[in-house]
């Protein structure tokens, strides 16, 4: 990916030259999108940004106990 | 020794099929692409006229849609959230896409274009009526026969938006980026100002 020293062709973008990825760029435009919406859209929006996942990590080949991690919309 | 032959003339061919392609037509004055590979197929025939020849990959593909040879009169829109397609094969005279190289308005004909999109307003034209949506990024792609793909993360129609709550949220981050101090601070920063000033625009264009 390209660096801070541009020796490649293209002008970077301001987010990919502070170390931002497209996507992370892109989920934070939307929820800031979604955070000026209107009353019943807003709240119909929240659902949308929740994840809920599960970490688990390996050591010795064997997997440790999972932590399951549920992020809902909050700064 | 058979077995190895289709990997080796796939590997002999390949020198020749990508030469071949770097000095192809624009995808404007192509036809629809064929589904077999003929030039494979007569040099299997060649060496191994028993044997059925292998599916190459590009017999797998389905072949790409051919170019109308006049333009059409109606531009026909695909616009898809993750969640649910906003629009799906309408057929319109003219989208205006928020593109990171301005407002691009794309009537039927249109060259084909990938166009990475910017937190703005994109507008679909039919006739006299015009419905605009506030896209938060995406990509817009638009093929050589007049068929427009709009993928947008977050997309709503512009009565949506709470005035209110953009300029506090303009005021916000303007206020951030002056007291930001790291490259990663000034960059959400910088991206928050950007939304808010689409959405006000939106809002008042």
């Amino acid at each position: 990916m390209a660096s801070a020293a541009a020796g490649s062709s293209a002008a970077v973008p301001f987010w990919r030259a502070a170390g931002m990825t497209y996507i992370t760029y892109s989920n934070i435009c939307a929820s800031l999108v979604r955070s000026c919406l209107k009353e019943p859209y807003k709240s119909e929006a929240a659902s949308r940004e929740k994840v809920h996942f599960a970490i688990s990590k390996w050591a010795d080949g064997k997997p440790e106990k999972p932590t399951v991690r549920s992020d809902s919309p909050e700064e | 020794m058979y077995r190895q032959a289709p990997r080796l003339l796939i590997r002999a061919l390949d020198g020749g099929r990508g030469g071949r392609l770097i000095g192809r037509a624009f995808s404007t004055d192509v036809p629809a692409a064929s589904v077999e590979d003929s030039a494979f197929v007569e040099a299997w025939k060649k060496v191994a006229p028993n044997l059925e020849p292998p599916k190459t990959p590009l017999s797998f593909m389905r072949p790409r849609p051919p170019t109308p040879s006049s333009i059409p009169s109606k531009l026909t829109v695909n616009f898809v959230l993750p969640y649910q397609s906003e629009i799906s094969n309408k057929e319109v005279d003219m989208v205006i896409v928020p593109a990171t190289t301005g407002q691009m308005g794309v009537l039927p004909g249109h060259v084909a274009t990938i166009a990475e999109l910017k937190p703005g307003v994109l507008s679909v034209h039919d006739g006299n009526e015009v419905t605009k949506y506030v896209v938060s990024s995406g990509f817009a792609f638009i093929h050589a026969n007049s068929i427009a793909d709009i993928v947008a993360v977050e997309a709503v129609p512009v009565d949506r938006i709470d005035p209110s709550l953009v300029q506090k949220g303009l005021a916000d981050f303007t206020q951030k980026l002056s007291s930001a101090t790291t490259d990663l601070e000034k960059a959400e920063a910088q991206i928050g100002v950007d939304v808010h000033s689409a959405l006000n625009a939106a809002l008042s264009g």
